[in-house]
């Protein structure tokens, strides 16, 4: 099956006993990607270390901290709490293909902008847990935060900083994460 | 993490008999069994992935319910419409847990089915009669801050650590399963869970690969739905108390709590006490309470948290 990613190569270790591998095809960033993996590796394993896009992050490999967050089918997801094998057919955004270098996401400018981080270790979840926030707001997705369940929600910062909380920052950058956020936010409206 | 075989089944007789395979497991969201596997605490030899199976739609039943699939994603069920307006308990109960990522992919019946947080559950050089059935438990003279007062064994005080089931609890939702038989059959969810007594690692009385194939809430209550969430931080933390309350116009009203004990906390007769205010009914509901010395806090954190919430229902 084509990919248009060059795997990484490793051995295959096809011998009898050999733990169970399974085909998987799934696009990443526009682009499509089929191999054989073991059936253990995780979407962020398949990311980083089968296809070398290390953007995303392994920060706790538990979900307990959100560096790893890609998103899936337009949802943000933890791509260490997932098995690539049952990804077959998705469509996975990473911080890769958010923006490029020269043509940056209109969030990765604001963290530039407002200093987002130090350290940088988390900002791709970040990022793309912030791409997906503002969405699941503007689609009425209520949160802990939001009072009246029926009405449309306001991005406040309140709303942000609670929809960010599975995104932790050991550098301690949240003031200036929230304003590059917010300040998205406010354009787009 | 030990090798496992997969396969995705397409339909529910497929996936039935699969789950009745030694060594087998259902698979859904997988927020919590990947973090169990990779820690070698669940050691599935098959995963039988259930998202194939069409459970992932909410609809309205004959009674004037809703019948809510298994595999609806937890965010899904917190935005819908109808839940919002008639069960809001439930949508506050669902925002109140994990992270947003986390709540995009857990589904209704893996929130239902999800393990104890408790740090010996999970610390594999530790006893814990959960994990390794008969090695002790290593929480009763260890730190217990977060686990349970009540409902709880001399051989686990662990608590169950769903918000969403402490509102299905509220809210009389039953549990829709399919035996391996493919018998169907539908639990009411104060008979779900079972008390720890001497055999924790039993958690619910599920049978051998009976799958979990939706829940039906009863017809909406009406009145003040409310969740209450006491914990560590303001966010992203499970509960060190949870209550939640439906205060109706005439005073009758549902009172569960969660953080407290192995299963979503209800005691009916509780109830009656609404009208007394918050200490009656938690003296009720923390009848044969036996906490710890570290958390016999939760007791008093409750009564408070009730009395916020009958304060902020009445006004």
């Amino acid at each position: 099956m084509p990919s248009d990613f060059e795997t990484i190569p490793r051995e295959t270790g096809a011998a009898d006993g050999a733990p169970p591998r399974s085909e998987v095809s799934l696009t990443i960033n526009g682009r499509d990607w089929s191999g054989v993996i073991d059936n253990r590796v995780t979407l962020l394993d398949l990311l980083r270390e089968e296809i070398g896009l290390t953007g995303s992050k392994k920060g706790c490999d538990h979900g307990q901290c959100g560096a790893c967050t890609v998103i899936v089918n337009g949802r943000r997801v933890n791509a260490c709490l997932s098995f690539a094998v049952m990804h077959q057919g998705d469509a996975v955004t990473t911080i890769e293909g958010v923006g490029r270098p020269d043509a940056l996401d209109p969030l990765q400018a604001a963290f530039v902008a407002h200093d987002g981080y130090q350290c940088g270790y988390c900002t791709p979840g970040q990022i793309c847990s912030a791409k997906a926030v503002l969405e699941e707001i503007a689609a009425g997705v209520p949160s802990h935060v939001t009072r009246d369940l029926e009405a449309p929600i306001a991005t406040t910062a309140e709303e942000i900083r609670e929809r960010m909380s599975g995104n932790i920052c050991r550098c301690g950058a949240y003031a200036n994460i929230l304003a590059a956020i917010s300040e998205v936010a406010e354009g787009a409206r | 993490m030990r090798a496992f075989s997969y396969e995705k089944p397409g339909t529910l007789a497929e996936a039935a008999a699969a789950g009745a395979r030694e060594g087998a497991k259902y698979i859904a969201g997988g927020t919590n069994l990947i973090d169990l596997m990779k820690l070698e605490i669940e050691t599935p030899a098959h995963l039988v992935d259930v998202n194939g199976l069409g459970l992932d739609r909410i609809e309205e039943t004959a009674a004037g319910g809703l019948r809510i699939g298994a595999l609806v994603r937890n965010t899904d069920l917190a935005a819908d419409p109808r839940v919002r307006r008639d069960y809001a308990l439930l949508t506050r109960a669902l925002v109140a847990g994990a992270s947003g990522q986390l709540r995009n992919k857990a589904t209704t019946a893996g929130n239902l089915l999800q393990r104890t947080r408790c740090a010996y559950f999970y610390d594999t050089n530790m006893p814990c009669n959960k994990r390794a059935p008969g090695s002790g438990c290593a929480a009763l003279e260890g730190i217990s801050r977060q686990l349970g007062v009540v409902g709880t064994s001399e051989a686990c005080i662990a608590t169950h650590p769903s918000d969403m089931a402490v509102a299905l609890r509220a809210l009389d939702a039953e549990i829709e399963t399919m035996r391996a038989d493919g018998v169907a059959r539908s639990i009411p969810i104060g008979e779900f869970y079972r008390t720890p007594g001497e055999t924790p690692e039993i958690e619910t009385v599920l049978g051998a690969g009976e799958l979990i194939t939706g829940v039906t809430l009863p017809a909406p209550l009406g009145g003040a739905q409310l969740y209450h969430k006491a914990r560590d931080r303001a966010s992203y933390a499970f509960a060190l108390v949870s209550v939640g309350l439906v205060l109706r116009e005439d005073g009758t009203g549902r009172i569960a709590l969660g953080g407290v004990a192995p299963m979503p906390w209800r005691v009916e007769a509780a109830e009656a006490e609404l009208g007394e205010g918050a200490a009656a009914a938690c003296e009720m509901l923390f009848a044969g309470a036996r906490p710890t010395e570290q958390n016999a806090f939760k007791l008093p954190l409750a009564e408070r948290a009730l009395a916020a919430l009958l304060a902020e229902a009445r006004s």
